[in-house]
């Protein structure tokens, strides 16, 4: 019976959660077909026959969530990002296994190569799903907006592509014996013109959006860009980072880089504190992720208020710098 | 959000309508790079006759002319869209010439298909680099740099390229009142594609539960100071 196969992105010597997550929802359309993983890495770091590469290890523990074959695609032009040449090689992948579907992850790159994918053997792509059933026609679900709306799809396909929305569908485990191969893609020149060049490092210095504990952002409400210093104060405090809605960043009081949204960063922060921010379904896309939510706004029917977990009412230019000073206030006691 | 009594599309009658901002980051870049570089720029948008307002909003920024592949308004899958704006393009070089640059949105806004441009630049045989934050064009090939992991990633490619932008990319300008009145004597051209069959077919919208969210009032204003601190202590992070 031909099986499906998955895409697997990893960075030192690990898969990615996203990945995990996507072997999920391929096992469950599969439904006893094999599961077949893709991992791709260059030959200066493979060395298969001592065992010891992070690549070889990584492809053998795939068993531990259901994978029967992991092939590992070894190319010297893989040494970089070349969206095209991964397309390639999954297309390679999938042709020969007479796959009956493809998996990736929803990520920037799942997204991409899957797109690619799709175009080079002219077959649809539904992206962002979070359940497939096989049938026909397939039946699945996906998000849009962000993942603020789902859509339930029907789609028509010989070989359905289809990407897994991240962090929407848990991790699940399984004892498969997972045997490792070595597969040998056939690239052309062309599919290398598209390629990471070199990779430019973020300014350091402050917390990351993305990666902070804690996040502070303000909106509208703030005012203006010196509004901001209160909510940089407030951040500094918590160890956190500021963030803000769109509206801020098109008003240019701040960078794009701070920006919480769908078309913004996407948080996953222990707490958000949204600090005049109405809660647009473009924001709440961004921060919905936030284990817990204190939203602070005069308005207290402002949608932000009906999903935040904890909120004050008021203008925020009192209350932020309020709890500042209190936060201080009860350092000093402490010590 | 609310549903139509179909459950086939979000209910518009009291939304407004506006260029999505990865689409709006675009067409700045393009204005952009025609008053840096001199030549031509068009915007192209697939959509109901209510879209001609974004093509003008397009043309009050500074771009030239306009297409409009009008629709019923009805769903167009990623593929059907992408078909009826190669055959656009097509069209439009065999009579114009060749465009150095075609801009996309990296994903729609709506349905997120993360596709059309990548489908788009797969059928004219063109390089496509996407989610791009800056874009330069340097001689004959275009520098791109797209976020990822710790920094950006630079690709460069030869033109005519492909790109898809993000929102980020520019801080796009508002119109002014010449170029409204500039935009409104603009040309655009209207045609009415013929949608293909689609092979992702929209069956219903479900508005997701809640998040089960149900915000505790910790007090209204500055007063509210010491429950605020309580709380944070209480989730640990003071």
């Amino acid at each position: 019976m031909a099986p499906v196969v998955a895409l697997i992105e990893h960075a030192d010597g690990k898969a990615f959660d996203t990945s995990l997550q996507t072997l999920a929802v391929a096992r469950s359309f599969a439904a006893g077909q094999a599961v077949h993983a893709l991992v791709l890495s260059s030959p200066i770091r493979l060395d298969l026959e001592l065992g010891r590469n992070a690549v070889f290890a990584l492809a053998n523990d795939l068993g531990h969530y259901g994978v029967n074959v992991a092939h590992i695609a070894e190319h010297e032009a893989l040494d970089s990002f070349a969206p095209d040449a991964w397309a390639a090689i999954l297309g390679q992948l999938a042709d020969q296994l007479d796959a009956t579907a493809v998996f990736a992850a929803g990520t920037e790159r799942g997204n991409e190569v899957m797109a690619r994918v799709g175009a080079r053997a002219n077959l649809p792509l539904a992206t962002n799903c979070i359940a497939v059933s096989a049938g026909d026609p397939i039946t699945l679900t996906r998000q849009r907006w962000g993942g603020s709306l789902l859509e339930e799809a029907r789609l028509n396909s010989t070989r359905p592509l289809v990407t897994v929305a991240p962090h929407a569908v848990p991790i699940e485990t399984a004892e498969a014996e997972t045997k490792v191969e070595t597969f040998t893609p056939q690239l052309k020149e062309q599919e290398l013109v598209v390629r990471v060049i070199e990779h430019v490092a973020a300014a350091g210095g402050g917390v990351s959006l993305a990666e902070a504990r804690v996040v502070v952002s303000g909106g509208r409400g703030v005012g203006s860009k010196e509004g901001f210093a209160i909510i940089e104060e407030l951040a500094g405090l918590l160890g956190g980072a500021v963030g803000c809605s769109r509206v801020v960043t098109s008003a240019g009081w701040r960078p794009h880089t701070d920006q919480v949204g769908q078309t913004g960063t996407k948080i996953a922060p222990e707490l958000y504190i949204a600090c005049g921010i109405s809660g647009a379904t473009q924001h709440m896309a961004g921060c919905k992720g936030a284990k817990r939510i204190l939203a602070i706004n005069s308005d207290a029917e402002a949608p932000i208020m009906l999903n935040s977990d904890y909120a004050v009412v008021g203008d925020l230019k009192e209350i932020v710098p309020a709890i500042s000073k209190e936060i201080r206030a009860n350092r000093g006691h402490a010590g | 959000m609310v549903l139509a009594p179909d459950s086939m599309a979000l209910e518009t009658r009291h939304l407004g309508f506006t260029i999505s901002p990865h689409e709006e980051c675009g067409v700045e870049e393009a204005v952009r790079m025609i008053e840096a570089k001199s030549g031509e720029s068009v915007v192209l948008t697939l959509g109901p006759a209510e879209a001609a307002e974004q093509l003008r909003d397009a043309m009050a920024l500074g771009v030239d002319r306009a297409i409009h592949l009008e629709t019923d308004g009805s769903e167009w899958d990623p593929e059907a869209t992408a078909a009826a704006i190669i055959d656009a393009i097509r069209a439009d070089e065999a009579a114009s010439g060749p465009f150095d640059l075609i801009l996309f949105g990296n994903e729609s806004a709506d349905s997120g298909g993360f596709q059309v441009g990548l489908r788009v630049a797969g059928a004219l045989g063109r390089p496509c680099v996407t989610g791009l934050k800056k874009v330069t064009i340097e001689g004959a090939s275009v520098r791109c740099e797209q976020e990822s992991e710790g920094g950006r990633d630079v690709y460069a490619v030869p033109m005519p390229a492909v790109l898809t932008v993000k929102e980020g990319l520019n801080l796009p300008r508002y119109p002014s009142v010449p170029g409204r009145m500039r935009a409104a004597r603009k040309p655009v051209a209207t045609m009415t594609p013929t949608q293909a069959q689609a092979r992702l077919e929209l069956a219903s919208l479900v508005v997701p539960a809640g998040q089960g969210r149900r915000a505790e009032v910790l007090g209204s204003g500055p007063s509210a100071a010491p429950a605020v601190v309580e709380m944070l202590r209480k989730i640990g992070v003071v």
